[in-house]
């Protein structure tokens, strides 16, 4: 064994490694690590690529069903049968703390892994999401921030190819330093093409393909599992070559549709080490790798760097004995690298070779699967009871309501966001049935089917904050809802659980009660959780961010007539509210941005009335009666009703909306822009009025006739005294205006 | 049948989009070239599709240039054949030399995706004769290098010769500054050769092939392009 750097209990810190887990890592070899090994244990067992400190809890998520058929945890990412002999694979992940520190770069490299995450799956990526959150952009550094994250997803999204065809923008002084950028993408594959990232067969060959091992991203998980602090981490993140991976993206779909390969599986985090281990490990194998054979393009890398390194659009594939020639003719079209550089061997022994010498021993298992678990401790936060107690009756109407549904609607949580998807290319593949910002999901059709499916990505943090379990079921529930208004059945969700530090306690009773909220909503809806992704340590001096679990929900859409919008079509149609009226207005954007509130307790959720709501606008989206369904989130009632008529207008016309409500002894700022959950505005012919109410008293669920669009005008009338009567022409262009503006 | 061919680069991407709308709006016979080959089949036109060839790296284009099959489309189009490249594929063309002028980087210096608004100004030629001269058409732009530019004794040429064939405008067909989507001289969207068989332009007709995905006014270059070969046929 080559022996290189004395391990010293600080070299042990150093590596994150705690004494317990020493001890272990002692047991486990019956003797003491070399350095290198004590590198590979410390990326293996480190949180972004062990869950230790999540997995108890993530695995009582539910995530079997009659459509699961790779499950949550099981490879890369899950996938869903959906019919036709066809199958979708997705997966949410995180790139926090890299697009911190490189925004570019950070995200960049993010889309990058993702997308390698979904082709090692053998599913040709069809389109990307991507659910950010900043913090205020009145600030200089959050601009740059945002700047920076959207042209890197921007530059390797659109040059591999791949439309970004949603996601979320959320800015909250809460994500101020600690920016939250969570990437998704989802391919499509037929049944017979699953890939896994296994290897098995004694004898067979290990192929390194793709790029050269440089020094970057060295610790990038580590890295990942640690708060931010000043200390330039520039040297952690890596650089992306979307370039590179659309040929590899190629190559590898060329080669699985060969039966010369065993097993794939990319390199992202931890490299080499990870793909090496894992792949070994669910195929109870051993595997042995000579790293002088890795291509390399900086000079005299030490075994421990090349082990760690991150470099980017990296695979690994096991190849049967004697195909060899096969495998690397395709590289060769695309003119990549393909190396031999191991193989598979007998037992369960990961060794690592260098010039000759064995650097590495250990069992596969016991890296890949064998991190400790750890059941961490958490207390309710002293701030939870004090905000649900919160005595909001106090709170003084304002005399301008029509200001404050400008002051909502110039919100950049709540504004156009064509600044940004505008950078995207999410047209391309020509799937894209409705534009960007034109429904509440994003629609892509699948060539060659009738099917659609609806993809959303939703999380609101303060809701989260102000009651992790209400707040955890509401993201569920909305990114459902959003998938419903399009016309799509919930199918599956994939999540992206980001919090602060879990050693602290109540960070973790956040987390807990999170996932709690989660396993409750997804059971409701029948929506298994198929993976993702666990962020932790989003803190900076300032703190925890709010827990931010963000769901990505993908629906099915059976036929294109079903496909539903947000605008409003036809003057004279009638609004419905499905679902209750309101007025509360605990935890809002109104009562956060025009009161300066954080607190109160959420609005009154019940989750089934949620789950009847949402059957009932998709009998009625197939029954062929809706016009337009757009829910209520962010900003209430009257600012879904705004971006009905904002979307509705087209270029020679504003189409507008006449609204008459009338709920005595409410507050009308509640009614106006409270968020209660389990609410659709629809629109409908006035004459299919009786039926829409018939059906709505079937499903049990409220449903209030709200008025019906006019031309021009949004008028809202409260107990027969007008309110709000503004031009939509004034209201569109401050919704327009606010986000390029800023960044111009 | 009349043959078509798209050109797959390494990098190109909307090598599938060109090859799915041709295949299923304009002609049965469509295949795809792969960049290394130096030899291609008979054809009747040859498109060079959008994408980021060699990942745009140096300039948009300038290696794509250097492909063997680059010398096959230069004979192709000596020949008076039909070539339209598309976005990156106009790029190409440019610095291949089959069109005159360069791409600089949009002057917001952001990549741009949306619908925009354009005018055909020159309806004399093999791809846009189906189109009534100044007829507004809308056909999205996906590019972060679309701002052309030529300089002043070129640009002379240009128009002297007839060579510009789309103008962006705004949606009744004005021309002004503010719906140039990049900042491109005279906002030009699309050009031709001398000889009018070479033409190139930023806009993706591709995209607005089929009713589903909202427009069909691409599908009015493609049909352009199947009446003149049906006609020399």
């Amino acid at each position: 064994m080559m022996e290189d750097k004395k391990i010293t209990k600080e070299l042990v810190y150093e590596h994150g490694i705690t004494d317990g887990e020493y001890e272990k890592i002692l047991s486990i070899l019956g003797r003491e690590p070399s350095f290198t090994e004590l590198g590979v244990f410390s990326v293996m067992w480190s949180e972004h690529c062990s869950y230790k400190n999540s997995k108890y809890w993530l695995k009582k998520f539910p995530t079997t069903g009659p459509s699961i058929m790779v499950k949550a945890g099981d490879e890369n990412a899950g996938i869903i049968d959906i019919g036709d002999g066809l199958a979708v694979s997705f997966k949410i992940e995180s790139h926090n703390h890299p697009s911190a520190v490189e925004p570019f770069q950070g995200a960049a490299t993010g889309i990058g892994g993702i997308i390698r995450d979904i082709f090692t799956m053998g599913a040709r990526p069809i389109a990307l999401m991507d659910s950010l959150r900043f913090g205020k952009l009145s600030k200089p550094n959050v601009k740059r921030l945002l700047d920076g994250v959207v042209g890197g997803i921007s530059h390797y999204g659109n040059c591999i190819g791949l439309p970004t065809v949603g996601g979320e923008i959320y800015f909250d002084e809460t994500y101020e330093g600690n920016p939250l950028v969570n990437v998704f993408c989802l391919g499509i594959l037929k049944h017979e093409d699953i890939a896994l990232g296994c290897a098995r067969g004694i004898g067979n060959s290990v192929y390194y393909v793709g790029a050269a091992t440089g020094r970057d991203g060295i610790h990038g998980a580590t890295f990942a599992s640690e708060e931010l602090t000043d200390e330039d981490r520039r040297p952690s993140v890596q650089v992306g070559d979307p370039f590179m991976e659309k040929l590899l993206l190629e190559a590898c779909l060329e080669l699985l549709q060969t039966d010369a390969v065993v097993g794939i599986q990319d390199m992202g985090a931890a490299g080499l080490t990870c793909s090496t281990c894992e792949t070994a490990s669910r195929g109870n194998a051993g595997i042995e790798i000579h790293l002088d054979k890795i291509p390399q393009r900086e000079k005299k890398m030490s075994p421990y760097e090349i082990l760690l390194s991150e470099s980017q659009e990296r695979m690994l594939v096991i190849v049967k004995k004697g195909r060899e020639k096969e495998v690397e003719n395709i590289f060769k079209k695309w003119d990549l690298h393909a190396v031999n550089v191991g193989k598979v061997t007998d037992g369960n022994m990961m060794r690592v070779f260098f010039h000759g010498d064995m650097v590495v021993e250990i069992p596969a298992k016991s890296l890949a699967d064998d991190a400790p678990v750890y059941r961490r401790e958490y207390v309710e936060p002293e701030y939870f009871n004090r905000l649900k107690n919160m005595d909001l009756s106090g709170v003084k109407i304002p005399a301008d309501l029509s200001d404050c549904l400008k002051i909502l609607l110039s919100d950049p949580t709540i504004a156009d966001k064509s600044w940004v998807y505008e950078q995207y290319d999410y047209m391309v593949r020509t799937n894209t049935v409705v534009l960007p910002g034109k429904a509440d999901a994003s629609v892509i059709r699948l060539k060659k089917t009738d099917k659609l499916l609806a993809l959303k990505t939703d999380c609101n943090g303060r809701y989260c904050y102000l009651d992790p379990y209400q707040g955890a079921m509401a993201a569920v529930a909305e990114s459902a809802r959003n998938v419903v208004c399009c016309g799509a059945k919930p199918l599956a969700v994939t999540d992206c659980l980001n919090f602060g530090n879990p050693m602290k306690k109540e960070i973790f009773w956040q987390f807990k009660n999170c996932v709690e909220g989660i396993i409750k909503a997804c059971n409701k809806f029948e929506t298994p959780v198929t993976g993702g992704n666990v962020s932790f340590y989003n803190e900076t001096s300032n703190g925890a961010i709010d827990p931010t679990p963000v769901i990505g929900m993908v629906g099915l859409i059976d036929k294109e007539e079903y496909v539903t919008t947000s605008g409003y079509k036809n003057i004279g149609d009638t609004i419905v509210l499905l679902g209750p009226l309101d007025s509360s207005i605990g935890g809002s954007e109104y009562l956060s941005l025009i009161h300066n509130i954080k607190g109160g307790a959420l609005p009154e959720f019940d989750i089934d009335l949620e789950k009847r709501v949402q059957d009932c606008c998709l009998f009625l989206i197939k029954s062929g009666i809706i016009q337009s369904a757009h829910d209520i989130s962010e900003g209430g009632l009257a600012v879904s009703l705004s971006e009905s008529c904002i979307l509705g207008s087209g270029e020679k016309q504003f189409l507008g909306a006449s609204i008459e409500i009338s709920l005595l002894d409410e507050r009308i700022d509640g009614i106006l822009f409270g968020e209660r959950q389990s609410r659709i505005i629809i629109s409908i012919k006035p004459q299919d009025l009786e039926s829409v109410i018939a059906q709505a008293d079937t499903f049990g669920i409220p449903c209030t006739v709200l008025g019906k669009v006019v031309p021009d005008l949004l008028e809202i009338r409260y107990d027969g005294e007008t309110i709000i009567r503004e031009p939509v022409s004034g209201l569109s262009s401050v919704w327009n205006r606010e986000l390029a503006s800023s960044m111009a | 049948m009349l043959r078509f061919g798209v050109v797959v680069f390494p990098g190109s991407n909307c090598d599938h989009d060109c090859y799915y709308a041709i295949k299923h709006f304009v002609s049965d016979k469509v295949e795809f070239i792969w960049h290394k080959s130096d030899k291609i089949n008979e054809l009747d036109c040859i498109v060079l599709p959008g994408g980021f060839s060699y990942g745009d790296y140096l300039r948009t284009g300038a290696i794509a240039r250097f492909s063997p099959v680059i010398e096959q489309v230069k004979r192709f189009a000596r020949q008076g054949k039909l070539v339209i490249g598309i976005c990156n594929g106009f790029q190409i063309l440019l610095e291949s030399g089959l069109l005159p002028g360069a791409m600089l980087r949009n002057r917001s210096l952001r990549f741009v995706c949306k619908y925009v608004s354009l005018k055909a100004v020159n309806t004399s030629i093999p791809f846009t004769c189906e189109i009534s001269k100044n007829d507004i058409l809308k056909i999205p732009v996906a590019h972060g290098e679309g701002n052309y530019y030529i300089d002043p004794q070129g640009f002379e040429e240009l128009k002297k010769n007839n060579q510009i064939v789309f103008r962006y405008c705004d949606a009744q067909g004005n021309i002004d500054d503010a719906s140039n989507p990049n900042g491109s001289v005279y906002n030009i969207a699309g050009i031709c050769s001398k000889e009018g068989n070479v033409l190139g332009m930023m806009p993706h007709p591709e995209r607005c092939c089929d009713a589903r995905l909202g427009s069909l006014d691409g599908l009015a270059v493609f049909q352009s392009i199947l009446k003149s070969l049906t006609l020399s046929h």
